[in-house]
């Protein structure tokens, strides 16, 4: 089973609707009668939100229809902040990981960003909005990473989110010390090979951009003294991300798993003088809650993953409603496309698991990760001025029955679910189409070749022309010439 | 992101949790042997009152043998359920939990895990999921389970009480693949001592991975499909059905001499021996099987072979409907939460599908295909729900219908005298993701609910504020 075959079918029958249906939207949107789920400022039944521009321009239970707009009629239906996935990896064109050195800060999520990956709209199919889409963690110092938003059916050079500031993967603990995979003979072991190797590769790699900041901070002094003759230090691809790290330009998400190594990537951060971001999975982060919450850290975590590797097998489900009541900016994300299309439902989890309220359990998925991610004056709550990404279910998104039924960005419907059902029967259709055309066009071509050999040998040469490739041809008569060369290489084409 | 096309595709999250590194986990080694890792659980046993006849009263109570009882009270004596009914007194000898407000369900029956013969899914030495070679059909996977393993009283505190361990579920030491007919699975109960009180049927099913005709194959490395030409994968195929046919056809000329002949004329055969109940077709095969032509291929084979089939995986089940329904083959199904299985299907086929079996009179059942996320199995269930199937048929999915698959209905799957008392109590829907867990029976017994995650909770919501440095 594998969804990995991008066909001419896939594409047609899922990138045409939807692209049509973003383009051909109006500017001024209202979503009226919705039970609308704020996230910052409670709920308000029977409401009303008023879209402009891409922008929330007011919501509230008396929000005048402006004329012109398009009415949106939820009947009740709950509206929530679309939904902010702070650990994705969606949209990339290949592998995640650039594992063959320790530090691969060099390369960047950005540059592979594929629009036609069909899990960006199964995602947004499940509420999702933003992802924060990073390099795997193969190295203690990862690839730079984006945060896109879902923008399905518009080119790569769309999908980034306007402004996010840019982000850095590192990786503590079993994957970049190679645990789990470690390349075998010939191959060489690559350091580090235990915990305090990827704290020295951290500190190593650090140490080098700071004297390499140094440099080009003489660099430019001296230059703007007016001093002659200067020669700008070499530039260095692998150090600029870093010492954007340092100069507060650029995020650290730290994937990690075990106490030990996110208090000593805290205590890392400190001695270079910046600050970690987010740590992901931290999934031993309930035992050192305090300590994350003084460094100004968020957490990013699954709702109830364990016991895949030795250092998730301390995870508890209880581990987000822990972090949150220590004070921690806690978001609970997929790290998967499909774990993505669901993170309403892991959300309401942290209710269940160490008694959170609804509403925080929903800025878990909403205004936290945005908070992390540095985009909660844009997205994360519905809020006028905001951006209009929005999701609207037909029961409480916190229930196992709710199912997303529209989803915006930036005001425009992206996914409307009553659309996708009634394509269906048009995209079948053409599908069948296609494969019809195929088939014919295969049995034309045998129907030919059987000809062919039952002709006499005068017309041996002329149908042979017709085949597809000489290794394909049946073994010809005995009594028949063999093509001509001239004649093959014409037929070799349909 | 993690598709894999594998030639098994037996656990569909774990192949997702290959992206939480986003690495390539190709080769399992062990670096280190925790020893006594799942010893330390505590928990694992139940904690035995000291009556065994319990009232639970006021409850609404889902039988599903009949209509949901208001107000109903559930009789259990000696780890059987005595009574149920609307109105009935509390015997006077019976402990009684007052459950008003509460709701009472049969416990849930996750049908394929792989409970209790795997621990951590990388750490090899933690592995006893597969055997090496293509034929064990002599094994038996309650011989492996784990009484200890942290997975059961977490997997319990899920509302379920019992499950089936099978060959091949979970994560797999490479070395040995797991095989064709890979073993026995065993129906145990979530709670107990040893395996001899845990145990409710050790042989309940064959587990048989159908070989796949499938030319594409995910290659880990390349994070690419890599295909093989047809005629080098149907020559491969051909010959895995030919050997499984001649297996077969042996176990039953070996029924034959067994029944017929002393043991003077035949050689006691241990593997032959076990395949005996499967050609005779009183024990099920579980056939696991996920695309259209595997499907298709492995209920004509098992239909040829009369053997009684069910089929587990199903993925592409939707594309066969006629075929199953015709040959009465019940399904159980891959997760809900699963992404479609190709990239042109709908995208939300995987959560229609239920329903769109059982309206074609297919019996389905859920499961995890996995040990890990076995709590999950009601959010799997819910969210088929939220796509189209009746509640009462998704409970029944978590219950009753496995059993009816592998032969226990008469033991388990509904709240009716005279079956095992294995029944849950909560604050409110079952398939709903806040709802709680208050009480829970298995074989009768009030069984703790206490489990190492919920250990740990307690254990550092109590930590102190570290100092200030």
């Amino acid at each position: 089973m594998s969804r990995k075959i991008i066909g001419t079918l896939a594409l047609l029958s899922a990138l045409i609707p939807t692209a049509a249906l973003a383009q051909s939207f109006p500017e001024v949107t209202v979503i009226r009668d919705a039970t609308i789920l704020t996230v910052s400022h409670g709920t308000i039944q029977h409401g009303s939100i008023l879209i402009r521009d891409g922008k929330i321009a007011a919501v509230g239970k008396d929000v005048a229809i402006p004329a012109g707009a398009t009415v949106i009629d939820a009947a009740g239906e709950f509206v929530m902040p679309g939904i902010v996935d702070c650990h994705s990896h969606i949209a990339v064109d290949g592998s995640v990981n650039e594992g063959g050195v320790a530090v691969s800060s060099m390369v960047n999520i950005h540059d592979v960003l594929n629009p036609d990956d069909i899990v960006i709209y199964d995602d947004l199919a499940g509420g999702v909005t933003v992802a924060n889409v990073l390099h795997g963690s193969a190295n203690p110092i990862g690839g730079q990473t984006v945060v896109i938003k879902l923008r399905w059916g518009k080119p790569a050079s769309e999908l980034p989110f306007e402004g996010a500031l840019p982000g850095i993967k590192f990786a503590l603990g079993e994957n970049p010390k190679e645990s789990n995979f470690r390349p075998q003979p010939p191959t060489p072991i690559r350091y580090p090979a235990s915990r305090m190797g990827v704290e020295e590769t951290i500190r190593q790699a650090f140490t080098e951009a700071r004297e390499y900041k140094k440099t080009w901070d003489d660099y430019d002094r001296r230059k703007a003294a007016g001093e002659a003759n200067l020669i700008a230090p070499r530039r260095d691809l692998k150090l600029d991300p870093l010492v954007e790290v340092m100069e507060g330009k650029r995020y650290v998400h730290a994937h990690c798993y075990r106490q030990d190594e996110i208090l000593m990537l805290i205590r890392v951060a400190n001695e270079f003088g910046f600050k970690v971001r987010t740590f992901q999975h931290v999934l031993e982060g309930y035992k050192i809650a305090d300590e994350i919450a003084a460094s100004g850290a968020g957490g990013s975590t699954f709702s109830d993953w364990w016991a895949y590797k030795m250092e998730a097998f301390d995870a508890i489900p209880y581990n987000a409603a822990l972090m949150a009541e220590r004070g921690v900016v806690v978001s609970i994300n997929s790290d998967d496309a499909e774990e993505a299309r669901h993170l309403n439902q892991e959300a309401a989890k942290a209710i269940k698991y160490g008694g959170v309220s609804p509403e925080e359990a929903l800025k878990m998925v909403t205004l936290n990760p945005a908070i992390q991610l540095g985009i909660d004056n844009r997205v994360g709550s519905i809020d006028v001025g905001k951006d209009a990404d929005l999701a609207i279910y037909n029961h409480d998104p916190l229930s196992v029955y709710g199912v997303a039924q529209k989803v915006l960005i930036d005001g425009q419907v992206y996914f409307d679910r009553s659309h996708d059902l009634t394509q269906r029967a048009a995209l079948e259709r053409e599908k069948q189409a296609l494969v019809d055309k195929e088939k014919k066009a295969a049995e034309d071509e045998k129907k030919a070749e059987e000809k062919s050999a039952k002709e006499p040998d005068q017309a041996a040469t002329k149908k042979s022309a017709k085949k597809k490739n000489p290794d394909q041809r049946k073994p010809e008569p005995i009594n028949t010439e063999p093509p001509q060369a001239g004649a093959l290489s014409e037929g070799g084409t349909r | 992101m993690s598709r894999t096309s594998s030639m098994r595709r037996r656990s569909v999250i774990p192949a997702s949790l290959i992206s939480i590194a986003g690495l390539l986990l190709v080769i399992v080694t062990p670096f280190f042997t925790p020893a006594n890792l799942a010893a330390q659980d505590s928990s694992a046993v139940p904690v035995s009152a000291s009556s065994n006849v319990y009232a639970i009263t006021g409850a609404k109570i889902y039988t599903l043998a009949g209509p949901v009882i208001e107000n109903g009270t559930l009789v259990i004596r000696d780890g059987k359920i005595a009574a149920v009914g609307a109105g009935l007194a509390a015997p006077p000898d019976a402990q009684v939990i007052d459950a008003k407000g509460l709701e009472v369900y049969p416990g849930l029956f996750d049908p394929i895990t792989g409970m209790g013969l795997g621990e951590i899914d990388q750490v090899l030495s933690t592995q006893d999921t597969a055997e090496t070679g293509d034929y064990n059909p002599d094994i038996v996977a309650a011989t492996a389970v784990n009484p200890s393993s942290v997975h059961i009283a977490v997997t319990r505190a899920a509302g379920i009480t019992h499950v089936l361990s099978v060959e091949g579920v979970g994560a797999i030491d490479s070395r040995s693949g797991g095989g064709l007919l890979a073993g026995q699975a065993s129906a145990i109960n979530l709670a107990g001592w040893t395996m001899k009180e845990m145990a409710i049927d050790k042989s309940v099913a064959m587990a048989l991975y159908w070989p796949s005709l499938s030319t594409a194959e995910y290659d880990e490395v390349s994070s690419s499909l890599k295909h093989k030409p047809y005629t080098e994968v149907k020559e491969a195929y051909d010959k895995q059905v030919n050997d499984l046919s001649d297996w077969l056809d042996r176990a039953r000329h070996y029924a034959q001499a067994v029944e017929q002949g002393s043991p003077a004329v035949y050689q006691r055969d241990l593997k032959l021996e076990a395949l005996i109940p499967v050609v005779q077709g009183k024990q099920p095969v579980l056939v696991f099987a996920d695309t259209a032509r595997d499907i298709r291929n492995s209920v004509e084979f098992c239909a040829k072979q009369n053997l009684k089939m069910i089929l587990a995986g199903g993925a592409e089940a939707w594309k066969e409907k006629i075929l199953l329904k015709q040959k009465n083959i019940p399904v159980i199904l891959d997760p809900t939460m699963r992404l479609p299985d190709e990239e042109d299907f709908p995208y939300d086929k995987p959560m229609t599908q239920p329903a769109e079996l059982v309206a074609a009179g297919i019996p389905i059942a859920f499961a995890s295909f996995n040990t890990d996320f076995s709590r999950r199995l009601s959010q799997q269930a819910g969210n088929a729900v939220a796509y189209g199937l009746s509640r009462d048929e998704a409970l029944k999915a978590i219950t009753l219908n496995a059993a009816r698959m592998f032969g226990l209905a008469d033991r388990l799957g509904t709240i009716e005298p005279g079956k095992m008392a294995n029944v849950i109590v909560t604050d409110g829907d079952v398939l709903e993701l806040r709802t709680q867990l208050r009480y829970l029976f298995i074989q009768g017994k009030l069984t703790s609910l206490d489990n190492r995650h919920l250990q740990f909770y307690e254990m550092y919501r109590k930590r102190p504020k570290p100092s200030a440095q």
